[in-house]
C-alpha cells in the first residue's frame, strides 16, 4: 500500500485533535484529542519505519533496519499513559474543587 | 653608569611622599609636624637636585635618559616613563626644589594660624604642586611632561581655592582651572599631531627627526602653534591671563610658589625644551614674540594702576613672563631660561615680602592703607628693595643680566621689539618703586590698631627673604654678557647642548659692542629716572582718591575682564539657557518620556492577549506552531 494514504489519515487524525482541543471545553474530551494527535503521529512512525526497511532489504537483504521509529513509538505510548494517568489526577481534582470539567471557568491563571 | 644620576626619581618621589604622609595623616598631625614633613621633603630633593646639577656640569656630560618602567606600549606607540637629566632640566631642578623649599619654611609661619588639619593639607598640596612640577620638567617625554602639566593645574585650583568658604576664592580658582584647560587642550591637541608626525612622543626621537625637517614646515608650525596655546593659559599669556591676577585668592606663598619657582615657568620651560621645533618654526616664533611683547605691555600699564600689593606683583609676573615669550621668540632661549632662574629669586622674595608685609599688617593688602613701614620691618623693606632694584634690572643685580640679554637679542630681531620692550622695562621699574614707595615710604595710613601691632616678622619668614634676597643680587652673574667679559656666559656655556640643534640651524647674529653700549647706556637712563621719579612722586604724596579717564582704564585692567565676561561668559550662559528651556525640556525629555509612554501603551494592548483563557493560549500555540512551518518552508 502507498504511503500517501497513511499520511493522509495521519494527517485527518490529527487535524480532528487539533479541531478538538480549540473548540471543545469539556477538559475530558480536549484530553481524548490530545491522546488522537499523540496517535496520529504513532501511526505515521510506524509507516515511515516500514517504508524505509522495505528500501533498505531491497538493496542489502541482510540488513537489520526498520525498527528504531517502531521502538519510539512504544517510548510515546508509555510516556502518554504517564501523562494520561497525570491529567486525569488534575482533572479529578479540578471536577473536586469547582465541580465542573469546563476549561472556561479554569481562567485563574490572569490573576 | 652615574649612581646618583640613576636616583633621579628620587627628586620627585620625596614630595610625593610628603603629599601622601601630610595628605593621609591630615586629622592626626600636629602643626609642627606636618611642616616640618612638608618642609623636609623638598629640602630633601634639594640636595639630590644639587649633586645631579653638579654632575651635569661635567665637561664630557651627556643627556641621560632613566628609564623607570613601561607605560604605553600599543600598536606601535611606545612611551616608557622615564625620566631625561640633561642641562635644563637640573636647572629647572635646582630652582624648583630650591626656590620651592624657602617657600616652604617661609610657609609653617605665615599659615600658622589655620587650623592642623587644614594647615597639613596645605601642605600637602604645597608637596603635590613641587611633584608635578617635578614631574614636568624631568619627563623624557610629552606625555610625563603633560601628567606634570595637568597635575600643576590641578594643584594651583586646589590652592587658590585654599579657603574655599569664600565664594569669590572658589570662583577664582575654578576661573584658574577652566582657562588651564582652555590651554590644554591646544596642547593636547599638538601631543596628537606630533605623534602622527613622528611616531612617538619622546624627546630623543622627536627632535632629532624634527631637525632634519625643511624649515617653515607647515606641521611644524601647526604643531608649535597649539603647543604655544598651551603655553598661553600655563603661562598666563594673551588672551589666557587673567586667571594669574585673580590666582591671588590663594594664601600669598602660594602666590610665590606659582609666579616664581612653578606653574607659570612651565610654558617657557616647554617652549624651551621643544626649541628645534620653534627655530624651525618662524611663522610661530614672530607670533611668540609679538604676544610675549604685548602681554608684557598690557599687564605693565595694568599693574601701574593697581592698589593691592599682590595685584601688583601678580601683573609685573604677567609681564615678565611676557618678556620671556619675546626671548623665546626672538630665539634667545638662553635668555629666557635664564630670565626664568632670575624671576623666580627676585619675584619669589617679592611676594614673599609681600606676604611678611601683609602679615604685619593683619591681612591688609591696599596699599593706600600702608606706608612708612620701612622703620617697622627692616629686614623686609631691605630685601624688598633688592626684589625691587632687581627687578627694574639695575646692574649689577640679577634682572638686570637676564632682561638686557633678551631685549638685545629683541633688537637684533628687529628695533621695533626692543622699543616696545623697553618702554615695558621702563614701566615695571616705575611701578615697583611707586609700590615700594606706597609701601614704606611716608607716613602711615592704616587704623592706628594696625600700627600698634606693626612688627618685623620671625625667623622663618625672613631667613627666606635674606637668601633670596641674595640670590637676586648674585644670580646675574653667572650670564655676564659678552660686551663686559669675554667667555664669562657660564649659563649659556652650560646649556649649549641643549639648544645646539637651534644654534646650528640659524645664523647667529651679533650686534657690535658699540651699539650694545648705546642700547644699555639708553636704557639705564631712562630706567634710572623712572625709578626716581616714581620714588619722588609717591613718596611724598601717594595716590589714595578716586581715579579718573585714562587712569580708570588701566585700574580696571582695560575692562578685559569685562569683555570676556560680555563677549564668552554671557553668550555661553544665554546658550545654557537656552538649551535648558528648549532642547532639554521638549526635546530631551519628550523622547525619554515618549519611550516610556509608547511602552505602556504597547504593554496595556498586549496585555489583552492574556485572558486566562485556556482555549485561546492553545489557539495562540497552534498559530505559532503553524507560523514556524511557513517560515521553515518558505526560507530555510
Amino acid at each position: 500500500m502507498p504511503i500517501n494514504y497513511y499520511i493522509y489519515l495521519a494527517v485527518a487524525l490529527f487535524s480532528i485533535g487539533v479541531a478538538g482541543v480549540l473548540t471543545r471545553r469539556n477538559a475530558i474530551i480536549i484530553f481524548m484529542c490530545v491522546e488522537l494527535m499523540l496517535n496520529a503521529v504513532n501511526l505515521l512512525l510506524v509507516a515511515f519505519s516500514k517504508m524505509h526497511a522495505q528500501t533498505a532489504l531491497a538493496a542489502n537483504p541482510s540488513a537489520i533496519t526498520g525498527v528504531e521509529a517502531q521502538l519510539f513509538v512504544f517510548f510515546i505510548m508509555v510516556v502518554a499513559a504517564a501523562e494520561v494517568s497525570v491529567g486525569l489526577a488534575i482533572i479529578v481534582m479540578m471536577y473536586r474543587n469547582i465541580h465542573s470539567v469546563d476549561v472556561n471557568f479554569l481562567n485563574r491563571l490572569k490573576h | 653608569m652615574n649612581s646618583i644620576i640613576d636616583l633621579v626619581y628620587l627628586v620627585p618621589l620625596f614630595p610625593l611622599i610628603g603629599f601622601l604622609i601630610n595628605g593621609l595623616g591630615r586629622n592626626y598631625l600636629s602643626k609642627s609636624l606636618s611642616g616640618i614633613i612638608g618642609s623636609t621633603v623638598i629640602l630633601a630633593s634639594f640636595i639630590v637636585s644639587v649633586l645631579i646639577f653638579n654632575e651635569t656640569r661635567a665637561e664630557a656630560f651627556t643627556a641621560t635618559t632613566v628609564n623607570l618602567f613601561e607605560f604605553i606600549n600599543v600598536a606601535g606607540l611606545n612611551i616608557p616613563f622615564a625620566f631625561q637629566v640633561d642641562q635644563l632640566s637640573a636647572l629647572f631642578l635646582l630652582v624648583i626644589t630650591g626656590v620651592g623649599f624657602l617657600i616652604h619654611l617661609y610657609s609653617t609661619s605665615y599659615m600658622h594660624e589655620e587650623a592642623s588639619h587644614h594647615f597639613a593639607r596645605y601642605f600637602a598640596y604645597l608637596n603635590l604642586f613641587v611633584f608635578s612640577m617635578l614631574l614636568l620638567v624631568l619627563g623624557a617625554n610629552y606625555l610625563i611632561m603633560f601628567i606634570g602639566w595637568e597635575g600643576v593645574g590641578l594643584c594651583s585650583y586646589l590652592l587658590i581655592g585654599y579657603w574655599f568658604k569664600n565664594t569669590e576664592y572658589g570662583n577664582a580658582a575654578r576661573k584658574a582651572f577652566v582657562m588651564n584647560r582652555i590651554g590644554d587642550l591646544g596642547f593636547l591637541l599638538g601631543l596628537f599631531f606630533i605623534i602622527q608626525q613622528f611616531g612617538s612622543l619622546t624627546y630623543s626621537e622627536v627632535f632629532p627627526q624634527a631637525a632634519g625637517m625643511f624649515k617653515g614646515d607647515s606641521i611644524l608650525v601647526v604643531i608649535t602653534l597649539l603647543l604655544f596655546v598651551g603655553a598661553t593659559g600655563k603661562s598666563a599669556q594673551i588672551p589666557l591671563y587673567t586667571w594669574l591676577p585673580d590666582a591671588m585668592a590663594g594664601p600669598t606663598p602660594v602666590s610665590a610658589l606659582i609666579h616664581a619657582a612653578t606653574m607659570v615657568t612651565a610654558g617657557i620651560y616647554m617652549i624651551a625644551r621643544s626649541n628645534i621645533l620653534y627655530t624651525l618654526a618662524p611663522a610661530t616664533q614672530v607670533v611668540v614674540a609679538v604676544v610675549g611683547l604685548a602681554t608684557a605691555i598690557l599687564a605693565a600699564t595694568i599693574a601701574i594702576k593697581q592698589n593691592d600689593i599682590k595685584k601688583v606683583l601678580a601683573y609685573s609676573t604677567v609681564s615678565q613672563l611676557g618678556y620671556m615669550f619675546l626671548g623665546l621668540g626672538v630665539g634667545a632661549y638662553t635668555g629666557a631660561v635664564f630670565h626664568v632662574m632670575t624671576h623666580a629669586f627676585f619675584k619669589a622674595l617679592l611676594f614673599l615680602g609681600a606676604g611678611s608685609v601683609i602679615h604685619a599688617m593683619h591681612h591688609e593688602q591696599d596699599i593706600r592703607k600702608m606706608g612708612g613701614l620701612a622703620k617697622k620691618l627692616p629686614i623686609t623693606r631691605w630685601t624688598f628693595w633688592v626684589g625691587c632694584i632687581a627687578i627694574a634690572g639695575i646692574p649689577p643685580f640679577s634682572g638686570f643680566f637676564s632682561k638686557d640679554e633678551i631685549l638685545v637679542h629683541a633688537f637684533a630681531a628687529n628695533p621695533v621689539f626692543y622699543i616696545i620692550g623697553l618702554a615695558g622695562a621702563l614701566m615695571t621699574a616705575f611701578y615697583m618703586f611707586r609700590l615700594y614707595a606706597m609701601t614704606f615710604k611716608g607716613t602711615f595710613r592704616g587704623t592706628h590698631e594696625q600700627e600698634h601691632h606693626l612688627h618685623e616678622s620671625p625667623w622663618q619668614m625672613t631667613v627666606p627673604l635674606i637668601i633670596l634676597a641674595f640670590l637676586a643680587v648674585v644670580a646675574g652673574f653667572v650670564g655676564i654678557p659678552e660686551l663686559f667679559a669675554a667667555d664669562a656666559h657660564k649659563l649659556e656655556h652650560y646649556l649649549a647642548p641643549v639648544f645646539k640643534a637651534s644654534t646650528d640651524a640659524v645664523e647667529a647674529h651679533h650686534l657690535e659692542h658699540k651699539t650694545e653700549y648705546i642700547l644699555l647706556a639708553v636704557s639705564l637712563t631712562l630706567i634710572a629716572s623712572a625709578i626716581i621719579f616714581a620714588l619722588k612722586r609717591f613718596s611724598k604724596n601717594p595716590e589714595t582718591g578716586e581715579l579718573e579717564g585714562f587712569g580708570k582704564v588701566l585700574a580696571n585692567k582695560w575692562y578685559v575682564d569685562e569683555l570676556y565676561h560680555n563677549i564668552i561668559t554671557k553668550p555661553l550662559n544665554s546658550l545654557g539657557v537656552f538649551f535648558n528651556r528648549f532642547v532639554e525640556k521638549s526635546g530631551i525629555d519628550g523622547l525619554v518620556n515618549g519611550v516610556g509612554k509608547g511602552v505602556q501603551w504597547s504593554g496595556r494592548q498586549l496585555r489583552l492577549l492574556q485572558s486566562g483563557q485556556v482555549g485561546s493560549y492553545v489557539l495562540w500555540m497552534v498559530i505559532g506552531i503553524l507560523l514556524l512551518f511557513v517560515i521553515t518552508i518558505k526560507f530555510l
